[in-house]
């Protein structure tokens, strides 16, 4: 093939701004997305451990209509027909405050926490019931017995899962382009049709998107081999 | 909301069809089928290459899974939107540049359920065909894939719906599926968003949930067979007990 690479036209002072704010916009995104769908993740996990019915039954809900749902759809179902459901001040609030990429966050944070959730409970499963009788037959009570033997247990075995999803989080960051927010992807895209020095760009945005995904993975199995707990 | 289907349900359902491109759910699912089919053979020289002993073949094997696991899927779109064209050396349509998307994207995936598989079966299976005098290839291919295959179908399933949803990407390069058919009827009705994107995303729920709920049913009934397998070998291997018990 007689293409010629040229980086330098790509990376003038301007693209280099360009793609960092590009990347500081993704590294944002999924940061408040994470914070966001870790809470929610706790608390849903925590609704299906109370067996009350109710909550247990919404949760299941929660979970199966956020994991069967393509994550572009419901970003664009949050951009586009959710600011319609809400009241007017909102809306104005919304868009006077950068409403893509708060409703990307939202969105995206949804979508991981259904997901988290489920690690979680996994997580909660997987300790045994003697773990608990046995914490309880030290006379420890209920409260005592779940925040000292099962859940730090249950935290360490979710480990693995809550890596893959966070990594999953980030590089699904970029599906936010689809409703206009400026992150990597997306400034890419404006770069290329910019110079159409399409493969220059694009290897420079994937090589971006590969570093900072192995900082995930690794930092993610120094997690893992800090606080596994050994096979037995 | 229900008149909106009945107006437009063709659209929503083949797109254009008999007067342009397939678009639609239809689209949609033979989408993930065409990306699922094609890859498979793929993944299964991946999860092969992967579990083999020599370094210069494993090794290539796991950088191509792990770059594929480090890049978003929008970008491998993208590369397959300007790379594919030059490479197989004509214009390509937007169902077969998502098709070539898919194909790369869930090799790596598919590549690291296949090879879950294989390290679940126990080691006694290779040792058996080995010891029966079959060659390395044919304990892969009669003794050790198909099983691993079988055990790893919920989680292929489940892939296939990962596919399904995938698709709806193609909405970023106009693929005609079944995200660009509603966002195209979105933006000829306009002031109906709420309608329209609950229309998509309640079919994307229907579709998606049929299948991870078969993925559970399958996932029972193999564990029933799994079970009902290793009581039976048992009872085969007890009369071949050369050695009498203590």
């Amino acid at each position: 093939m007689g293409y010629e690479f040229d980086f330098s036209s790509v990376l003038t002072d301007q693209y280099i701004d360009w793609l960092i704010s590009g990347v500081r916009i993704t590294l944002l995104l999924t940061a408040g997305a994470w914070i966001i769908a870790f809470v929610i993740a706790v608390v849903l996990a925590v609704l299906r451990a109370t067996n009350f019915r109710p909550a247990v039954w919404l949760v299941a809900v929660f979970v199966e209509v956020h994991q069967n749902i393509p994550l572009l759809v419901q970003v664009l179902f949050w951009y586009f027909a959710m600011p319609e459901l809400l009241p007017e001040a909102w809306r104005d609030w919304l868009v006077r405050n950068n409403s893509e990429f708060i409703l990307a966050m939202i969105a995206i944070a949804m979508c991981t926490a259904a997901y988290m959730s489920e690690a979680l409970r996994s997580g909660l499963r997987a300790v045994p019931v003697t773990q608990y009788e046995a914490g309880r037959s030290f006379g420890f009570n209920y409260l005592q017995t779940m925040s000292y033997i099962v859940v730090p247990q249950a935290l360490r075995l979710s480990v693995p899962p809550m890596v893959n999803h966070s990594l999953l989080l980030f590089k699904n960051t970029s599906i936010a382009m689809a409703i206009g927010v400026h992150e990597l992807t997306y400034q890419t895209r404006q770069i290329d049709s910019d110079t159409f020095r399409t493969f220059e760009v694009f290897l420079v945005a994937t090589g971006l998107y590969l570093v900072l995904s192995f900082i995930i993975m690794f930092v993610g199995n120094l997690i893992e081999r800090r606080f596994s707990m050994g096979t037995r | 909301m229900l008149e909106i289907v009945q107006n437009n349900w063709t659209l929503l359902l083949v797109g254009q069809y008999p007067a342009g491109p397939l678009g639609g759910i239809v689209a949609t699912l033979l989408l993930a089928i065409a990306g699922l089919a094609l890859a498979f053979p793929f993944a299964i020289l991946l999860a092969v290459a992967r579990l083999s002993p020599y370094r210069w073949v494993n090794w290539p094997a796991t950088a191509v899974v792990n770059i594929v696991r480090g890049m978003p899927f929008l970008m491998v779109i993208f590369w397959s939107y300007f790379a594919l064209p030059i490479l197989i050396g004509r214009p390509l349509s937007g169902f077969w540049t998502l098709v070539g998307a898919l194909v790369l994207y869930e090799s790596a995936y598919l590549a690291e359920i296949i090879r879950a598989g294989i390290q679940a079966l126990p080691r006694g299976q290779e040792e058996a065909a080995r010891s029966l005098g079959f060659g390395y290839f044919r304990t892969l291919t009669f003794v050790i894939l198909p099983q691993a295959l079988y055990n790893s179908l919920p989680a292929l399933i489940g892939q296939f719906v990962s596919l399904i949803k995938e698709t709806s990407l193609g909405y970023v390069i106009s693929v005609n599926e079944f995200t660009y058919a509603a966002s195209q009827l979105n933006s000829q009705l306009l002031v109906r968003p709420v309608e329209v994107f609950s229309i998509l995303a309640i079919t994307y729920f229907i579709v998606c949930f049929a299948l991870t709920q078969s993925a559970r049913w399958v996932e029972q009934r193999i564990a029933r067979t799994r079970q009902g397998k290793s009581s039976g070998m048992q009872i085969q291997t007890n009369p071949l007990a050369t050695e009498p018990m203590p």
